[in-house]
């Protein structure tokens, strides 16, 4: 990805509103306009360099959407084949138990081609933090159905809806995760609106603190859109995420340490 | 020591920082006998079993791209199933070693020895235009000997390494001189991932290249690279090969039935030599087609339908014929019955 030139003559100290953090890149993000994506990778970044983990931090960006996550944030990145991101976390972890270690991963990356790393990574506790973006769709290949499409939601692969009889139902695995022993917090996030931006960050710094206590897998959900899969403006999409997606997928905790 | 258990016991001594691996017949001993050994808690060697062979692959994937020293073993369905992870690495130039111990197939197939793996380990089992470094022991003491050179070569490469070793050699007890235990290494490669210090850019580990023109010059980097293997890191041994007027050309467990068929032939004074390549990639192109000056005949051996065979004809180049002998699901052939088969072909010349 080339470096961005023509927006450094609009970056101006006169005309600073909003300042990214320094740890985010000057990549230009391929997202569409309205996708949870960016955000998620803001607050990311800013807890990582707010934590000051700069130096100790390794992430895995999976297949999907996401792919190019290791041109946004500067630190040091593995780019995992599809689904394998925990396995990868796996070793890097035990290896380097030191370090700051995470994988942040789609829908269709962790909950359909790596269910089996993501729970057995999981089940065994290992001590790293999974972020998982759930829009219901495969928005990189174009807006196929995902293992989380809602019934009766429309993809590409399901043209006249999910039809649960035929296609299966959504798979709900942050609540598998839940009851898994290995996990030491849980829970069900959103990105969408200032108030959840904020929750989110929260819940994000708290898996990151987490991990230096070495008790178990930390697992950070976060509910997203897809507006350019669901063919809706981003505001729209927003509002049919809350009407649609938060009952199937309610925000919230699912499993706090106890001590806590 | 069982070849498998020497490969395991080898792994510990050459300082290896990390073993990943899945059950599976016959090599399982070498999970078993690092499980039992718990270097961990000697040299800081991390072993876990893994959920499954992709699992496994995918952890070499994750310790590799630390730069650390890391491998996994399996036998070939399950091989079969780390060939995703297996081209990511080929393709990320990342280091590891990968032992394979050989059962008959296709499918499930056998647990008995085969060598029909030679395909799916020499010519890329994976995606993409990729070749590991195989090297192929015949004795326990080898497949405890390339253990360290496999993570030598590998990490001279920056490319995956595979051991192709078979039952036969794995479950067969041998004496064996070890090494004495080397320090695991506390060098960091310059393209590891860390942690990423001020004075660094960021290290990034794959595969990934959406741009045709640098993804092309990539692909080429790489042809140079395995042009560069081909020139220098040739291994073979021969054998009676001198006067021979006949040659034999077997790996593995072949090659040590073909060693004595060589000696059962030579006391009926039949002229017949053995090369037997130790890299299978690289292969010994350029001395196979040298001695081909000398044969009248030249005869694949292997436990397989003809698959090392293909190598051996494009070495040859048409300069004499040349033919294969093999045994396939399972059975090892008996020095009789190859030296039988050379008789035959000799008179079909």
């Amino acid at each position: 990805m080339a470096e961005a030139t023509g927006i450094k003559e609009i970056i101006k100290p006169e005309n600073l509103v909003y300042r990214k953090t320094p740890l985010m890149t000057d990549n230009i993000l391929h997202y569409c306009p309205g996708c949870g994506h960016s955000t998620a990778h803001r607050i990311l970044a800013e807890i990582i360099e707010e934590e000051g983990l700069q130096q100790d931090a390794i992430g895995i960006s999976p297949v999907g959407c996401s792919v190019f996550l290791y041109n946004y944030i500067d630190i040091d990145w593995q780019e995992a084949a599809h689904g394998r991101a925990p396995a990868l976390a796996t070793a890097i972890k035990r290896l380097l138990p030191d370090k700051f270690v995470f994988t942040y991963q789609g829908d269709g990356d962790l909950a359909a081609i790596g269910t089996g790393e993501t729970i057995h990574a999981c089940n065994r506790g290992e001590n790293f933090l999974i972020i998982f973006i759930n829009n219901g769709i495969y928005g990189m290949t174009g807006g196929q159905m995902a293992p989380t499409t809602l019934p009766g939601m429309r993809s590409s692969t399901s043209p006249a809806g999910r039809d649960v009889k035929l296609m299966g139902n959504p798979l709900n695995i942050t609540d598998i995760i839940a009851t898994l022993q290995g996990t030491y917090y849980v829970t069900r996030q959103s990105v969408h609106s200032p108030a959840s931006v904020r929750k989110a960050k929260r819940a994000i710094r708290k898996a990151v603190q987490y991990q230096k206590l070495n008790k178990g897998t930390c697992f950070v959900e976060i509910v997203s859109n897809c507006p350019s899969g669901w063919k809706m403006s981003p505001t729209q999409a927003n509002k049919w995420m809350e009407e649609n997606m938060f009952p199937f997928y309610p925000p919230g905790d699912l499993k706090v340490p106890e001590e806590m | 020591m069982k070849g498998n258990e020497a490969v395991a016991e080898a792994a510990i001594r050459a300082g290896a920082d990390g073993y990943f691996g899945y059950p599976i017949t016959p090599q399982s001993e070498i999970l078993e006998y690092l499980m039992e050994a718990n270097p961990y808690e000697t040299t800081g060697m991390v072993v876990l079993q893994a959920e499954s062979e992709l699992a496994a692959i995918n952890m070499v994937y994750g310790g590799a791209g630390c730069g650390k020293k890391v491998l996994t073993t399996s036998s070939s369905p399950g091989i079969s199933l780390m060939q995703e992870g297996i081209t990511y690495l080929a393709g990320a130039e990342l280091p590891c070693l990968i032992v394979n111990v050989v059962r008959g197939g296709p499918g499930l197939g056998t647990i008995q020895p085969a060598q029909s793996d030679y395909f799916q380990s020499v010519k890329a089992g994976g995606n993409g235009d990729y070749h590991l470094i195989v090297l192929a022991p015949s004795s326990v003491q080898e497949m405890a000997d390339f253990v360290e050179l496999g993570f030598d070569l590998a990490f001279k490469y920056r490319n995956p390494v595979m051991m192709l070793s078979d039952g036969a050699i794995g479950q067969m007890m041998e004496k064996v001189w070890l090494k004495p235990a080397k320090e695991r290494s506390k060098t960091v490669p310059e393209w590891a991932t860390t942690g990423k210090p001020p004075t660094r850019k960021r290290n990034i580990i794959t595969s990934l290249e959406l741009d045709p023109q640098v993804y092309e010059l990539f692909n080429r980097k790489l042809v140079d690279k395995y042009n560069e293997i081909r020139e220098k890191e040739v291994l073979f041994e021969e054998f009676e090969c001198d006067d021979a007027e006949y040659l034999f050309v077997a790996y593995g467990t072949c090659a040590r039935v073909c060693n004595k068929s060589v000696t059962l032939a030579r006391e009926q004074g039949i002229k017949v030599g053995l090369l037997r390549p130790i890299t299978l990639f690289p292969f010994p192109m350029k001395q196979i087609n040298s001695l081909a000056d000398r044969m009248k005949l030249i005869i694949s051996v292997e436990m397989s339908a003809g698959q090392m065979l293909e190598d051996v004809m494009l070495a040859v180049n048409g300069k004499v014929p040349v033919s294969y002998y093999g045994r396939m699901g399972g059975i090892v052939p008996g020095p009789e019955e190859v030296l039988e088969n050379l008789k035959l072909k000799i008179k079909e010349i």
